[in-house]
This record gives C-alpha cells, structure tokens and sequence, in this order.
C-alpha cells in the first residue's frame, strides 16, 4: 500500500472505516492518523500521514511469537490466527511501529489489509472509503497495479528502515 | 527556533504514547528464572566436583527453592497471559527464532528436573523418609544411580535458563534498550548471583558460606563490569540507544537503577562480603538480601524501561 502525504487531509475517514468493517472495539484502532507540524511560526509545514502495521517483509513480530499464531501468507500479509495466540504480548513489544494491540477478548490483533475482501479482489475499507483518494493498494510484484503506478511517479519513503523490518507501506512525498 | 510536534490519533492505553503492555509479572518471571537457574546450577556443579559433602546446603537443600520459584515464576507468567486458556499452543511447536518458545520448553523440561533433583536427595535430608510406593523407590535409586550425568543436563539446563531471561528481551530490535547482545550474559551473572545469595542465606555452615561468597564476590564484580560495558555502549550509540542512556542519566530511571541496583544492590554487599571475608562480622542475612532485592529491581527497572524505548521517526 502507498499513502500519498501530499493529498491527505487527515479526516480519519480510514479510521472509521475500519473500525466499522473490522468491528475494532471501542477504545482500539487498527489504523490511525499521525499529525506532523514543523517549523517556526508563521511559516509552518503540516503533514498527515495515515499509519498502520507495515506488513513488514522481515517482520520482527512473526519472529518471535513463540506459537506461530502470526505468520506471513502469500502475498505478504502478515496475520495473527486467534485462536493460536497465547496473548504473551511478544509481538506488541517487537513491533518497532506499535501496531498491535491486545484485544479485549485476550488475543492480539492488528490491521490485515481486510483480507476478507482482498481476498474477494475489493480493496481494503480505508482505501475505498478515503475522499481525496490518497491510499493506492494492489499487489507490488504487478507493475500494472494502482499500488505499482502510484510508486513508480513519486518519490517515497518508508518509516523506520534502519528497524530493518523491511517495511511494505509506502509514504509518498 | 526549530521546532516539530507530532501527535498521533493512536489512543491505545497501554501502548500509547508509550508501550507499558508488560508488568511486574515478567520482571518477577525472570527474575525468579534466574534465581532457579543459579540454584540449580551450583547444585550441580558442586555435585560434579564431588563436594556433595562440603556444600550440602547448595547442593541439597538450597534446591528446594529452585521447584518453587519455577512454580511461581510460570504462574505469574500465565497470569500475564492474556488468552490464557490457550497457552498449551506454546507446547504445540517449537520455534526457535522465538525466546519465549524456547524458553518455555527449557522450563518445561527443568521444572519437573528441579523436583526429582530435590526427591532424589530427601533420604539424605530426612533420614526417616521413604516413599510410599514401590516404583517410586525404584525410580529413586535409578535416579541416584544416574546421578552425575543428570547432574551435568541439569547444568547445562539452568546455563539457558538464566542466559534466557536476559535473551527474551535482547530479541526485542524495537526497544532499543533490550536489544543488546550483552544482555543475555549480564541476567546470567546477575542470576546466578541472586542463586547463589539464596544459598548462602540458607547455609548454616561457615566454610560453605565462604567459599559461596567467594565465587558470588567474583560474579558481582564481573555484573558490575558488565554493566559498565552497557552503559559505554550506549553511549557510543545511535540516536535510539542514546535516549535509552538518558532514561538512567538523568531521566526517571536513574535513582531507581544507580541507588537501588547498583549501590544497594550491588557495590554494598559485594563490600560486606569482602569485609566478611575479612574477619568482620557481618549479620549473615544482609548481604543475600541485598542482592536479592538488587537483582528484583534490575528486573522491574529492565522492563519497564525497555518499553519506553523506540524508534524515533
Ligand atoms: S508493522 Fe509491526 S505488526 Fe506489522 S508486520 Fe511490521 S512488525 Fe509486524
Ligand atoms: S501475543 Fe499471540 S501473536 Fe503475539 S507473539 Fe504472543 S502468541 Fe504470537
């Protein structure tokens, strides 16, 4: 996925649609938005930028969850089978972008690129639903895909590469 | 003046703004780990060298404790857990890029090790005991038959243990005051520290206690060095490790760690038992309190501190 900083406005929108679509309880969020202002006033320079877990590709949290209930699928998504976590908390502390939380029902549950409409060929909740358009998602290794195009114009960055969790969300600048 | 401000919409309690999702329950987790490991670990050795005699107390009846932190150790773990009725997922594989999975496993196997250690001695202890059943006399003389090769697994078992306290967190790349190799060496030493405290508390007799503190004076003075390494390290590093000295230079960590692990924890009883071997006397109980309490609150200031650490971005 590619998030173009350039164009959100930081509505929360994706937020809301998550919640609704993931029935995230109250008090939790799979997504969220980080302000950013930098500067001296007047002249400042105000960012949005709309965070989630970065299914990373060297991903720390599979790594050490000592029951495999996080694990990779194909096409890079990283998810966590409920009913195999133990809720240690191990992957919480070994996510460098703290993505994870701990669900009240006592398993741990992130953002999954709502795989139940990938998997139906839809995009993600927060990607249709976001009015200025600024989240591309689609498959990396495609050149054709809307995610592919949109990195291949614009310069990008990701966030905390030196985590070395290769991280597969991309911040358009 | 340059300035910049971020605020996140990430509401999470315990994760945000900062991480605080692990609590006393794992700093007493590894801190009993290491305290069982220590146990074990000079039980064995002693054992091996054949000052079984000697050094009853370590070798004998300081292991009672070892079952028993184990037991309380796994408890306050399960306790942390958060879907607990799953935890048998842990024993349903092995993985051995995961701490916490090979570490389970380490304690599965030391646990029950730990108590037939302790059985197999009770006819020494308790001249009048006998098991009821007759397999479990057999197994006891097989036990006792064994011994020595039980008393080196046991040895090589309570080595990872301790060394694994130290590990599960030096696995963690996201917390940059975790993620340092010496780590693991350093709850060594400083576990096999409090065990060996455990057992000159309980020793009645004075040459076991000075040997015992003779080697504990060694491995304090080495934890002391590695502690030294640590913080040099950090100051030699990155921005992440950097902010991770400032939470001990200064920041809210730096009573709680150079007064209560350090001084109180460390450099006091080392003194005293220098002092003790030196002809002054000294109440045999302070100098294994101090260190128990010491190596207690290195753990607690261990976690907590860890998780206020990040990646800055
Ligand atoms: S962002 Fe965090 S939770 Fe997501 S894959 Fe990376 S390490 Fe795991
Ligand atoms: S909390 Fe669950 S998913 Fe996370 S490391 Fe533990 S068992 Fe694995």
């Amino acid at each position: 996925m590619a998030v173009d900083t350039k164009k959100c406005v930081g509505c929360a929108d994706c937020v809301v649609a998550c919640q609704t679509e993931n029935n995230v309880p109250h008090g939790f969020c799979r997504d969220w938005i980080v302000e950013n202002v930098k500067g001296t006033y007047p002249s400042l320079d105000m960012k949005f930028q709309s965070e989630r877990c970065n299914q990373c590709e060297n991903a720390p949290c599979v790594r050490c969850c000592p029951t495999g209930a996080s694990h990779i699928v194909e096409g890079g998504i990283v998810l966590v089978t409920h009913d195999d976590c133990i809720g240690c908390g191990a992957c919480v502390e070994a996510c460098p972008y703290d993505a994870r939380y701990i669900h009240p029902q006592g398993y741990v549950d992130k953002c999954t690129f709502c795989i139940q409409r990938v998997d139906k060929g839809q995009n993600p909740a927060c990607v249709d639903v976001c009015p200025t358009y600024c989240l591309h998602f689609g498959d990396l290794d495609d050149p054709n895909s809307d995610v592919s195009k949109a990195l291949k114009n614009r310069s990008w960055y990701v966030l905390a590469p030196e985590a070395g969790t290769e991280p597969q969300l991309y911040y358009l600048r | 003046m340059k300035e910049e401000l971020m605020v996140s919409g990430k509401h999470i309690a315990e994760i945000y703004p900062v991480l605080h999702l692990w609590h006393w329950e794992i700093s007493l987790y590894l801190f009993l780990g290491g305290l069982a490991g220590g146990i074990l670990f000079f039980a064995a050795y002693f054992f091996i060298i054949g000052k079984e005699k000697e050094m009853s107390t370590t070798v004998k009846w300081a292991t009672f404790i070892a079952p028993l932190a184990l037991m309380i150790g796994l408890s306050s773990l399960l306790y942390d857990l958060h879907h607990k009725l799953y935890f048998w997922r842990l024993f349903t594989t092995v993985r051995f890029t995961s701490p916490m999975s090979w570490g389970a496993w380490t304690l599965l196997i030391i646990f029950p090790l730990s108590i037939i250690w302790v059985a197999s001695f009770m006819k020494d202890m308790f001249p009048n005991w006998n098991w009821k059943w007759k397999y479990l006399n057999q197994f006891e003389s097989f036990v006792i038959k064994y011994r020595l090769p039980f008393a080196w697994i046991l040895m090589f078992l309570s080595i990872i243990l301790a060394v694994y306290t130290g590990i599960l967190l030096s696995a963690f790349n996201a917390r940059p005051l975790w993620n340092v190799s010496i780590l693991g060496p350093l709850f060594l030493v400083s576990g096999f520290s409090t065990g060996l405290a455990t057992s000159m508390w309980l020793s009645k007799n004075d040459a076991e206690r000075r040997i015992l503190s003779r080697i504990d004076i060694f491995f304090i003075l080495t934890e002391l060095f590695l502690i030294i390494h640590l913080f040099m390290g950090f100051m030699a590093g990155t921005a992440v490790k950097l902010e991770a000295f400032r939470l001990f230079m200064g920041g809210s960590f730096t009573i709680s760690f150079w007064i209560f692990v350090v001084l109180l924890g460390l450099i006091f009883p080392v003194t005293l038992e220098i002092l003790e071997l030196n002809g002054y006397h000294v109440p045999k109980w302070v100098p294994p309190l101090l260190i128990l309490f010491g190596g207690l609150m290195f753990r607690f200031v261990m976690v907590d501190a860890g998780q206020i650490t990040r990646f800055l971005y």
